[in-house]
């Protein structure tokens, strides 16, 4: 039983090796993809500098705190800010050119000022045009605009011209204000104060256009590291990229192997293998046992390249690794072995095969991570085999865990691949067509 | 060595086989015969083992197949009508895979590879991959794959289609050397000519049944007539000629008159035919140049089905 079983499998293992431009496709085009995946999802081991946001300003007031909000944005490094005005501004989202536009309206300053002090008096609005498909940017740039505008109205409030002349008026305006009267002998006391604190400086410096001022700022830093295998250690995120490549195309091995027993089901070799004293144990096991060994092999060429061009490292348990690419690359050639035992013809099972693929690789987190999922398909991705390899993988590799990790992947998959095999092995048909 | 008792198999509402029964002694060549869809194929699916029959047996060498490991396997060797090779790989290579399904390894395997190289004409190209041959060659290297495992009976499903007729002269050659050994050969063909040159008997299958079994000398008795005398008689003259004065000349059988040309079936064709076309020289019927043809297989089918074999 071991001489057939292992010329079977050497034949397999002949076959793919022959071919060799299948041979360079089947390991080029998962390293190309996951190259370019790995560079836009912030690969090159954490050293690459995202892009920033491009942003239209369009300055209606002209004036000084307009023009420090401008300013102000102009230096984040966030944001890519260029003036416009407003029909530039809508063109330019409208075409794709800028993410955000932000319109300061005319006396946005002089409003913003009073109402700094008094807050029944009118808000000013700084009108928002933004690209619907980049939903998440233009939050983001809201937030990087409050902190600009708050620091440029606070700065002019507390020193500059405009919040002297505001400062006075709202102190002879205050008895009007409809305020408790508790409420507004704090408002005098605050308002005099800023005014003695102006004195002060104008004193000090000479005149009050010379003095450094500072408006209100953020009272806090941040400070963020990422957590990865070590302290220091970048995040490399070709890992993830690698990783997820490496599954996508060993899962399409699996489906050239149901699809090839398929096809041979149709030719005379299939005959002849029939007519041999071999059980289907045999004929089965041998070309689950060769695809089970070339997705391993594309899985170490895969990785050993991440590894020497690109610096990705089995932080974790090397073990634990190679567990879960033996584990995956046993339960891809089962289902390769399901799709033969559940296909009937070979043209409509490669295409269903893709389209189920290509949805595992997608819920299992392969093309981006799942955390970017809604929590309900988090959720509902956890019985989807590809999501525990690239959990184990993620495991393995970036986050550096230890076996224990990978443990549970490794079980997973090696439990699937079982129930895999043995549906196959009862479903496959075994007789010839006629 | 071989033998088929009552086999059936339907699929449905259709019967491809129905009560087939057949025996092949050792070392006799039995031709399988019938047109496309007889159920020829499906005959020697069930009794290599591919396929289980609805009912009936298949005995080699006194033992029915018993599951998929049956040892008995190794007495059979199959030459599929599809060429059963990998054609990525090279001609010895799928022979050592052959070999090796069988068991057979180490030095015996590699004899045996040579001598069926050897035996099929094909011990230099060894080597080279089986995508690089000509039809007639995959076809020699088919039959040399079902000979690997030395097995006694050999069921060859029409092993001759699409090859050249050189290629189908050096396979008939290679058969007739295995029959020469001692080998049981079960050969399914279409083809009368291939039939007539290499069986001893032949069961002639339609519609999943056996419609006659018997030599080929019996299976002549079987027709109306055993010769034909094919003339070609003149344009200007042919309307002359009655046939039913020729049917009344001695020995001749039958007529049939078709354009300018007679078929006359005659019953000794070295005793009756110069009589017959001396009487039509004498009576004004000349005629430009005459064949004889002896009665085909295929005359026997179309007495038997009253349809052709390639139908």
């Amino acid at each position: 039983m071991l001489i057939p079983f292992l010329a079977l499998t050497r034949k397999d293992l002949k076959l793919f090796f022959s071919d060799r431009r299948a041979l360079l496709m089947s390991v080029a085009a998962p390293i190309a993809i996951a190259s370019f995946f790995g560079y836009i999802f912030g690969g090159g081991a954490g050293s690459t500098e995202t892009s920033r946001i491009p942003v239209m300003a369009v300055d209606q007031d002209g004036s000084k705190i307009s023009r420090e909000i401008a300013s102000g944005l102009t230096a984040d490094k966030s944001v890519e800010v260029k003036a416009a005005s407003l029909e530039q501004a809508r063109e330019a989202v409208r075409k794709g050119k800028a993410t955000v536009a932000f319109v300061i309206p005319k006396d946005f300053g002089a409003d913003a000022g009073r109402a700094f002090f008094n807050s029944a008096a009118r808000k000013p609005e700084i009108g928002v045009l933004y690209d619907p498909s980049h939903g998440a940017e233009m939050s983001m740039v809201q937030g990087i605009l409050t902190g600009h505008v708050m620091e440029a109205v606070s700065k002019e409030m507390f020193g500059g011209q405009t919040g002297r002349d505001t400062v006075r008026d709202t102190l002879a305006q205050l008895d009007q204000f409809g305020m408790p009267a508790e409420q507004k002998k704090s408002l005098r006391e605050l308002l005099q104060g800023i005014e003695g604190l102006n004195a002060a400086q104008d004193a000090s410096k000479g005149s009050a256009q010379d003095a450094p001022r500072v408006g209100l700022t953020l009272p806090y830093q941040v400070r963020s590291e990422a957590v990865t295998s070590g302290t220091g250690v970048r995040y490399n995120g070709y890992a993830h990229s690698f990783g997820g490549m490496g599954i996508q195309f060993i899962l399409f091995v699996g489906i050239e192997v149901g699809v090839g027993l398929l096809m041979q089901r149709q030719m005379g070799v299939w005959r002849r293998l029939r007519a041999a004293p071999l059980s289907k144990g045999v004929l089965l096991g041998s070309r689950a046992t060769s695809a089970a060994m070339t997705s391993m092999f594309v899985l170490m060429v895969i990785f050993g390249f991440a590894r020497v061009v690109f610096g990705v490292r089995i932080q974790g348990s090397m073990a634990g690794f190679l567990g879960v690419c033996a584990a995956f690359s046993l339960m891809t050639a089962a289902w390769g072995l399901l799709i033969a035992a559940l296909g009937k013809t070979p043209e409509a099972t490669r295409g269903l095969s893709i389209v189920t693929t290509l949805l595992m690789v997608m819920l299992g987190g392969a093309w981006v991570p799942t955390f970017v999922f809604p929590l309900w398909l988090q959720k509902m991705t956890v019985v989807i085999p590809t999501r525990w390899a690239m959990d184990g993988l993620d495991a393995t590799t970036w986050r550096g865990l230890g076996f224990s990790a990978a443990a549970l992947p490794i079980a997973l998959l090696s439990g699937c691949a079982l129930v895999f095999g043995a549906l196959a092995v009862m479903r496959f048909r075994w007789e010839v067509d006629g | 060595m071989l033998e088929v008792n009552a086999l059936r198999k339907s699929y449905g509402d259709i019967v491809a086989v129905d009560g087939v029964s057949l025996k092949a002694g050792k070392g006799e060549t039995i031709g399988l015969l019938g047109p496309n869809g007889a159920g020829k194929t499906t005959t020697v699916s069930m009794i290599a083992g591919l396929l289980r029959p609805d009912s009936g047996e298949v005995l080699v060498d006194g033992r029915s197949l018993q599951g998929d490991t049956d040892p008995t396997k190794r007495n059979i060797g199959l030459v599929p009508q599809d060429i059963g090779l990998y054609g990525e790989i090279s001609a010895r290579e799928n022979l050592h895979l052959f070999g090796a399904l069988y068991g057979m390894d180490g030095p015996h395997r590699r004899r045996a590879i040579d001598a069926a190289l050897d035996l099929v004409g094909l011990a230099e190209r060894g080597k080279d991959k089986v995508n690089e041959f000509s039809g007639g060659m995959m076809r020699r290297l088919n039959l040399a794959a079902a000979l690997l495992h030395d097995p006694q009976l050999l069921l060859l499903d029409e092993p001759t289609v699409g090859v050249d007729p050189q290629s189908r002269n050096a396979i008939f050659d290679n058969l007739e050397t295995l029959k020469k050994r001692g080998k049981t050969l079960l050969y399914t063909t279409h083809y009368m000519e291939e039939a007539e040159r290499l069986c001893d008997r032949m069961v002639i299958i339609d519609h999943g049944k056996v419609i006659a079994d018997d030599t080929l000398q019996g299976l002549h008795r079987l027709l109306p007539v055993a010769n034909i005398l094919i003339v070609e008689l003149e344009d200007s003259k042919k309307d002359l000629l009655r046939s039913e004065e020729v049917q009344a000349l001695p020995g001749v059988q039958s007529v049939e008159m078709r354009g300018g040309t007679l078929s006359i079936g005659i019953r000794d064709l070295a005793a009756d035919s110069p009589g017959v076309l001396q009487w039509l020289v004498e009576h004004g019927h000349p005629f430009q140049h005459f064949v004889s043809e002896r009665a085909s297989l295929e005359t026997v089918f179309l007495t038997l089905t009253g349809r052709s074999l390639r139908d």
